[in-house]
């Protein structure tokens, strides 16, 4: 049965919204099927405005993954702004993808991205607009399977009611996989139904189904067990891990938008994978083990993607960019060839050493100069050493300083509050930092005109790294200590001029925490909170911490627990987490020690450069680190250069 | 340095491409099709591109002009055909002309817009009586959010010519709905009278409301003759001068 365009209902509604073209579709990159021709069809959701979802890797990689699949048609959706979403309703138009215009409902599957917690509120949304009903047990066979995807899943607990499956790690094999468990089922006639299918899909032992698993709680709100309600599905889930990026060289052909978007550029991950160790980021955690991709590909993929795509920009994209084992050569071949053009080649990097600066300096060449970044992420050393952040004060000095004297005239400097055990003077630290970066970059560089920009981000805990255990700070505290740096940071009039300040405010990263580490019970405070109107929590100018604080009064106390439980609270080594059961490969004692070597301040080196510190992913996960260098050279060599048309 | 002039059209859907959107994906359809743009000196060159007047966002169009400056002479047909095949169907570059030396400038060329307003279930006769009233009244002060606050000004001084030129087949080819089509030129004045601002107007005088949005696309642009026909910009390019409106 053909599905329709709701096109010519849409396009009645688009004068009345603000920017319509992000909902029209008609990207270079983008792909159009007859729907009839083909047997599985994905609708691929970044649950956040356009403009954010738009440039998101995972989803264009799966998007141009699946469609090159014949039988296969993907399409993608974002969240509709509240304006549209109100005109929607009231006119009985659907949730649509922007591709050919077709009701989200009408696909195989519903495939959510979630980069961040903060979405789970549109996809209610979107589900709503769909017409597919919110909680999981409520769908039948004429519904998408809901499927989350995204770093987020690595602990779906939260909305496994709305989910009917996820998938934790990497997607390039996985969604193939699981369109052919759909394909087979519905070539047979899906038997058994939904269940039959979803239950196909838990047997991989990588797809999480939480309707197969039951979790017990003790009777002070702890978690007692999650165990499966049937014999024939793992206990664990098991997270995917693609490994040679080389084969997997996308996107290719990346969408290219109207409309204005967050990141116009190519972007090419060089690596996948981090092993540097630092106990906040889970993305370092659970992507491990580093898997490189080689420079030859990564030149192949730059020449294509800015050959079909007409974007002026790079981004040599990964976890911690410097630390590719060919980078040099890599920054030098791309410089080389790109000398005599307007493309602007960018490295964003977490390092705080001079090689960072050598190589902006190299990808600068043809004078398109980008910024440069340093994250010492903590403002003590002590505090660095809790973190697992090794750089000194002084190399962070002197590598600011080297920055200036070779003509930047800003840089900028990431950090965290609210760190466990952290103190106000560990923060006021920040200030000392960035006043000795102004004063001696201005003898550096002869000038008074130099600045910097600190900016500062709310830690929050997250499963599978060492912090899943640690107590999150009030709101109030963190507001406090930001406003002690802040007026720190301008206690010198001539200096504070020279800094730049930007920072979140508490609340928002308190309801992340919330989000991150908690279990089905705080879906329906996910519910609640949509119920009052909660959407776009990820902007600050639709966020209502009242309306999050409200809904947890409502619904947590009658399982006994509160806001401050699943967020301000310790955890104990014994307790039962909520993601336990869903394996990223880390092994769960490495991670508590690490915890303790974290609170006696004890660091761990980089697994890249020194023997292996048995965390657990390789053996686990049947992986292994994959780096060069491959001793080759940036291929093609010849320089592009304009030739008439 | 060699100057090129392209009409181009926003088409379908992609009538909703703001002059901003359309300016940056020009700009990358440029160097996907290698074109040999000049840039601008300074230290961020920017390419030499220049607008006419550009119809508003939401409003289709067959006639946009824009001009470009090469640093090494190319042929106009081919470069119209790469730059057509570097953009998304429906911002379609439809021709190019060599800019002669001294010729003066697109913007000169330029002083009217003919417009097609089709108003889906909105009976012609309903239309005819508002366009009437419209035409009858020496002035017709309509409102509109300008980036300056809201304004209020006459939008019937710059109306050339409006006329309820019949009945159109509606996109999703419903039977027995009605559709009436308005043909509009209007000079170009300041501040700009745009077409909605003549919906506007019809509703200020006769109470025109139109159930669904309506939709408008911009025929051409050009000189306005003493006989109400627009003359193409490009025609004095081209050299056979001829009488445009297509």
């Amino acid at each position: 049965m053909s599905v329709s365009s709701v096109f010519p209902q849409l396009e009645q509604l688009l004068p009345r919204v603000s920017k319509p073209i992000q909902y029209v579709g008609g990207e270079l990159g983008a792909v159009v099927k007859d729907w009839d021709a083909t047997t599985v069809r994905w609708a691929l959701m970044y649950p956040d405005a356009y403009e954010v979802g738009l440039p998101n890797q995972g989803v264009q990689i799966l998007y141009e993954v699946l469609n090159e699949q014949e039988d296969v048609l993907a399409e993608r959706t974002y969240s509709v702004w509240p304006d549209l979403e109100a005109l929607m309703k009231e006119n009985g138009v659907p949730q649509f993808t922007v591709d050919a215009h077709r009701p989200v409902k009408a696909f195989d599957v519903f495939g959510l991205s979630f980069a961040t917690e903060l979405g789970y509120t549109n996809m209610l949304s979107a589900l709503d607009l769909a017409g597919i009903p919110l909680n999981s047990a409520d769908r039948d066979e004429s519904h998408p399977i809901v499927l989350a995807g995204g770093h987020a899943s690595f602990n779906p607990e939260p909305i496994a009611d709305f989910i009917d499956a996820a998938v934790l790690g990497d997607g390039e094999e996985a969604v193939l996989e699981i369109t052919g468990i759909i394909r087979d089922w519905k070539a047979e006639g899906c038997p058994g139904g939904r269940d039959e299918l979803l239950l196909r899909l838990a047997r991989t032992e990588s797809i999480y189904v939480p309707r197969f698993y039951d979790v017990d709680y003790l009777p002070d709100g702890r978690i007692q067990r999650v165990v499966p309600n049937r014999p024939d599905v793992p206990f664990r889930v098991a997270k995917r891990t693609t490994m040679d990026l080389d084969a997997w060289p996308y996107p290719k052909k990346p969408l290219v938008p109207l409309a204005e978007t967050v990141h116009e550029r190519y972007a090419v991950e060089i690596f996948r994978g981090c092993t540097r160790g630092c106990r906040f980021c889970q993305a370092g955690m659970i992507t491990r083990p580093v898997r490189e991709r080689s420079i030859t590909t990564v030149g192949q993929m730059v020449q294509q993607g800015l050959e079909f795509s007409g974007f002026s920009e790079v981004g040599l994209l990964s976890l911690s960019s410097a630390d590719h084992s060919e980078i040099g050569d890599m920054c030098s071949g791309l410089a080389e060839q790109y000398a005599d053009t307007n493309v602007s080649l960018s490295l964003p990097s977490t390092r705080v050493d001079a090689f960072n600066i050598d190589l902006a300096q190299e990808l600068s060449r043809n004078g398109r100069r980008t910024g440069l970044t340093f994250a010492p992420e903590g403002g003590s050393e002590r505090i660095r050493k809790v973190i697992n952040k090794m750089v000194t004060k002084e190399d962070l000095i002197r590598t600011v300083v080297t920055a200036y004297s070779n003509g930047w005239r800003q840089v900028k400097l990431y950090f965290m509050c609210g760190l466990p055990t952290e103190t106000d003077e560990d923060v006021l630290e920040i200030a000392h930092m960035a006043h000795e970066v102004i004063r001696a970059g201005r003898e550096a560089a002869g000038t008074k005109d130099i600045r910097c920009t600190v900016s500062i981000g709310g830690f929050v805990p997250k499963p599978h790294t060492p912090f899943q255990w640690a107590s999150m700070e009030r709101p109030e505290v963190i507001d406090a200590r930001l406003k002690l740096l802040k007026q720190e940071i301008n206690s010198d009039r001539s200096l504070g001029r020279a800094i730049g300040f930007r920072y979140h405010d508490g609340e928002p990263s308190l309801i992340e925490g919330l989000l991150s580490r908690g279990d089905r019970r705080v879906g329906q405070v996910i519910r609640r909170v949509w119920e009052k109107g909660g959407r776009f929590d990820g902007w600050s100018e639709h966020f209502s911490y009242s309306r999050w604080v409200e809904a947890c009064d409502e619904v947590l106390p009658g399982f006994g627990v509160d806001l401050d439980w699943f967020t301000t609270r310790e955890r104990e080594e014994l307790e039962v987490l909520p993601w336990d059961h869903l394996d990223s490969g880390l092994d769960k004692d490495w991670l508590w020690q690490d915890w303790q070597d974290s609170m006696s301040e004890f660091e761990q080196d980089d697994c890249r450069w020194t023997p292996c510190f048995d965390c657990g992913v390789c053996p686990a996960m049947d992986t292994e680190i994959q780096i060069g260098p491959t001793g080759k050279k940036l291929l093609p060599l010849t320089p592009v250069t304009r030739v008439p048309a | 340095m060699q100057r090129i002039r392209l009409r181009y059209a926003k088409r379908g859907p992609l009538r909703f491409t703001s002059h901003r959107d359309f300016a940056r994906a020009f700009e990358r359809a440029l160097r996907r099709a290698a074109v040999p743009i000049a840039y601008s000196q300074g230290f961020t060159p920017h390419p030499k591109i220049s607008y006419a007047s550009a119809a508003p966002t939401g409003v289709g169009s067959e006639a946009e002009y824009l001009e470009i400056g090469l640093q090494a002479a190319a042929d106009p047909e081919q470069l119209r055909v790469a730059l057509d095949a570097a953009l998304s169907p429906g911002l379609d570059i439809l021709e190019a002309v060599i800019a002669p030396e001294g010729g003066g400038s697109l913007a000169d060329r330029i002083d009217a817009s003919r417009w097609r307003l089709e108003l889906p279930e909105v009976e012609p006769v309903t239309a005819k009586e508002a366009v009437a009233a419209f035409l009858d009244a020496p002035e017709v002060l309509v409102e509109r959010m300008t980036k300056q606050g809201r304004r209020t000004f006459d939008a019937r001084a710059a109306v050339n010519n409006c006329a309820v030129t019949g009945e159109a087949d509606l996109p999703s080819g419903a039977v027995g709905v009605p559709c009436a089509i308005i043909d509009l030129v209007v000079r170009q004045v300041t501040p700009a009278v745009r077409p909605d601002d003549v919906l506007s107007g019809l509703r200020v005088v006769a109470g025109l409301e139109p159930p669904v949005p309506p939709r408008v696309t911009r025929l051409a642009q050009g000189t306005l003759t003493a006989q109400g026909e627009i003359v193409d910009p490009l025609d004095a390019d081209r050299g056979d001068v001829g009488i445009g409106g297509r």
